[in-house]
């Protein structure tokens, strides 16, 4: 493989076209400078190349990684590819070159900076994953359940699995607003699909009665003489708090100390 | 009376309980139903005093009958009172669920009219999410102590955990406050529970289908500091509910003066939070790096060290067993390095398979050296220019809190020592057990 300093590989976005990227810098024996999405600005002092996409040797390169590495190395290189981190293509490329020479143990060598730097990135998405399960706030809108997120890493596709399965026959929807990405689910099936903007509906006098019910029993739930704000943000880093709703102001809802909730009927 | 004051008055009356987790039971979502469970647990907020919330913790109801003196629901004690409705409670569940509020409910209550009547409240509450809702999620139930076996058995077939609360550690420390109680009728459903939890497990075995009983096991919560115990019993007794009766998790409550009484600390008292903290560090050594309690205090040394935790304190009564070598030492062995935790210690066994590990190969596999440093050799050599002064040790082993606690700024909290003027000195020799 020979350095090539001078040349830009530019591809799709998409994790097939990143393969399409590495099986070019193979067929070539070429390693290049940078490789860029195709609508980020760039300057382009360099040569830039056209990467195009093509499911084929998309396939040959997955397979290749999974029969000359191993499987746990595909799904590792696929959630590397989800984190967020500079150049985490070129970090890729360099981490299937160290792996195509050195087989499955490359997942082992974890002092070895070109699989350490993975590392801690797909730690970051995991963690970040992980946090949003339980910090994710849906609000209900006639039966269909919304909610945004802003993460640094794409991780719905690590949501997917637990959110369908927290509700088998309910239609729900989480706007990635970072990545303009956003999870559709309906009645048992979903996608991910790109989204330019979304502005949900405004709450109707249920939702905003249970947010406040909400917020009210975060509140009592805290013991007084135990306060530990530096706790409370190491656990709840501070970047989340705009989408919890129990650290939101609660608007003024007249009719709340008067009589009780109405039942409503479950979707 | 409405919802929202319900619920403030039953929340507040609920957060004394500590526990709060959702973890033990792995369940996939239902169709038809609504609801999952995640083995690891899940926490959807944090408090302003940064516990986890997970569950919706509630009372059913805190109109006791009962008079425990340490407790703020008792009869005697002027507050308001509140009941909820079986069905708005689980309502109210089902709804704070959708949202992705909370994993499930953790539900208790008082004693309303007799231990009977109260469960047979409670399980409304849990028929009603379980069979009409299909609820898939968590369900936390407690063990009223007195009630019907039947009660019970039933309960732990709707819920993932049960619990019953020891809260006081010694028969002395029950009988003094809370005299409705005796230790026979804690532990009497503490065993029945443990029993049904075993009878489930085997019968699971034979029958792919058998009702599963409590998945997610028993916990219950001690009280700390509103008794003269020592850590030692504490710990002692821990460690005995583990191995006796198979409990998931002992959960530790400093004490948090709520009521003036005779019997208790003065209202003034903070609560002992250092104490609680160290208590849990040893509970999490005792379950998950493999000590005994045996080998954390003894009758000589029956409390743990204000200024560094218990594994710490460990080593550095055993300076003869460090250090250790990083590319040779066993897992157990790496395990009680001062520093090194099950996920380092894990990565370590991971790295060092693919050629030997230097101090640089640490850092990058995001081992923290700060206290490491001290007891750990890489290919049979320290980490360079490592000082092994006394004062270096000091600042490498004692966290910043530590630090200040030995500076004086918080120096009133500790009652180790009688002359206020607490030396570095004196910290070395606390650290070193000579004291």
């Amino acid at each position: 493989m020979f350095d090539r300093p001078d040349l830009i590989y530019r591809y799709d976005g998409g994790f097939e076209g990143l393969m399409c990227c590495v099986y070019e810098s193979f067929y070539k024996r070429e390693i290049p400078l940078k490789i860029i999405v195709r609508d980020e600005a760039q300057e382009s002092l360099f040569e830039v190349r056209e990467i195009a996409t093509d499911i084929k040797k998309a396939t040959r390169v997955k397979g290749a990684i999974k029969e000359k590495i191993s499987g746990e190395a595909l799904k590792f290189v696929y959630r590397a590819f989800l984190a967020d981190l500079e150049d985490k293509e070129l970090c890729i490329l360099r981490f299937l070159i160290l792996g195509f020479k050195c087989g499955a143990k490359v997942l082992r060598m974890l002092t070895d900076d070109r699989v350490a730097v993975l590392y801690k990135a797909v730690r970051h998405l995991n963690n970040e994953a992980e946090l949003l399960r339980g910090f994710i706030r849906f609000s209900d809108f006639g039966g269909g359940l919304f909610a945004t997120i802003e993460p640094k890493n794409r991780v719905l596709p690590l949501l997917k699995h637990h959110f369908m399965s927290r509700y088998p026959d309910g239609c729900f929807i989480i706007y990635d607003k970072t990545h303009c990405l956003a999870l559709v689910a309906y009645k048992g099936s979903c996608r991910i699909v790109q989204v330019e903007d979304f502005m949900p509906p405004s709450p109707d006098t249920d939702e905003l009665q249970y947010r406040a019910m909400w917020k009210r029993f975060y509140e009592t739930i805290a013991v007084e003489g135990r306060e530990n704000p530096k706790c409370r943000m190491s656990h709840m880093p501070k970047r989340y708090w705009a989408h919890l709703t129990e650290m939101q102001p609660i608007p003024d809802i007249g009719g709340l100390t008067g009589g009780s909730l109405r039942p409503i009927a479950e979707g | 009376m409405n919802i929202m004051d319900k619920l403030t008055i039953l929340a507040a009356s609920a957060k004394y309980d500590v526990a709060c987790t959702s973890s033990g039971v792995e369940r996939k979502g239902q169709k038809g139903g609504i609801g999952n469970a995640s083995s690891a647990g899940i926490c959807h907020s944090f408090t302003a005093d940064g516990r986890c919330i997970t569950l919706l913790k509630v009372l059913l109801s805190n109109s006791c009958v009962y008079n425990c003196c340490y407790c703020v629901n008792r009869r005697s004690n002027d507050i308001r009172r509140a009941t909820f409705e079986p069905r708005e409670l689980a309502e109210l569940t089902i709804q704070f669920y959708r949202r992705n509020y909370i994993e499930g409910l953790f539900l208790s209550s008082a004693v309303i009219r007799n231990p009977d009547y109260t469960c047979e409240q409670m399980i409304k509450v849990l028929e009603i999410l379980r069979n009409e809702y299909r609820f898939g999620g968590y369900i936390h139930a407690k063990a009223i102590p007195g009630a019907d076996e039947q009660l019970i058995r039933k309960i732990g077939l709707l819920a993932d955990r049960m619990s019953v609360n020891i809260e006081l550690p010694t028969q002395k420390s029950l009988q003094l406050l809370a005299p409705d109680k005796t230790k026979e009728s804690i532990l009497k459903p503490m065993a029945l529970i443990s029993q049904s939890i075993a009878e489930s497990r085997s019968e699971l075995v034979r029958y792919k289908n058998a009702p599963s009983f409590a998945p997610a096991g028993q916990s219950t919560q001690l009280i700390v500091g509103a008794t003269p115990e020592t850590d030692y019993q504490i710990l002692n007794l821990a460690s005995a509910l583990y191995k006796k009766y198979g409990l998931k998790r002992v959960f530790y409550s400093a004490y948090m003066p709520v009521v003036e009484h005779n019997n208790l600390p003065s209202l003034t008292t903070k609560p002992p939070l250092l104490r609680e903290h160290r208590l849990y560090q040893a509970d999490w050594l005792l379950r998950f790096y493999k000590f005994d309690a045996s080998e954390l205090l003894d009758e000589k040394n029956p409390n743990f060290n204000p200024y560094v935790d218990p594994k710490c304190s460990w080593a550095l009564a055993h300076l003869d067993c460090f250090p250790v070598e990083v590319n040779t030492a066993s897992y157990e062995m790496l395990l009680r390095v001062p520093g090194i935790g099950v996920r380092s210690a894990q990565r370590i066994i991971r790295a060092r398979k693919t050629g030997p590990l230097d101090f640089d190969g640490l850092k990058k596999l995001g081992v923290v050296l700060k206290r490491a440093q001290y007891f750990i050799l890489c290919r049979g050599k320290a980490v360079p220019g490592l000082k092994m002064s006394h004062e270096s040790i000091l600042r490498g082993l004692l966290s910043d809190r530590s630090m200040r606690l030995m500076d004086g700024e918080m120096g009133e909290q500790l009652s180790l020592f009688d002359d206020t003027h607490v030396t570095r000195e004196d910290v070395l020799k606390c650290l070193t057990g000579q004291i």
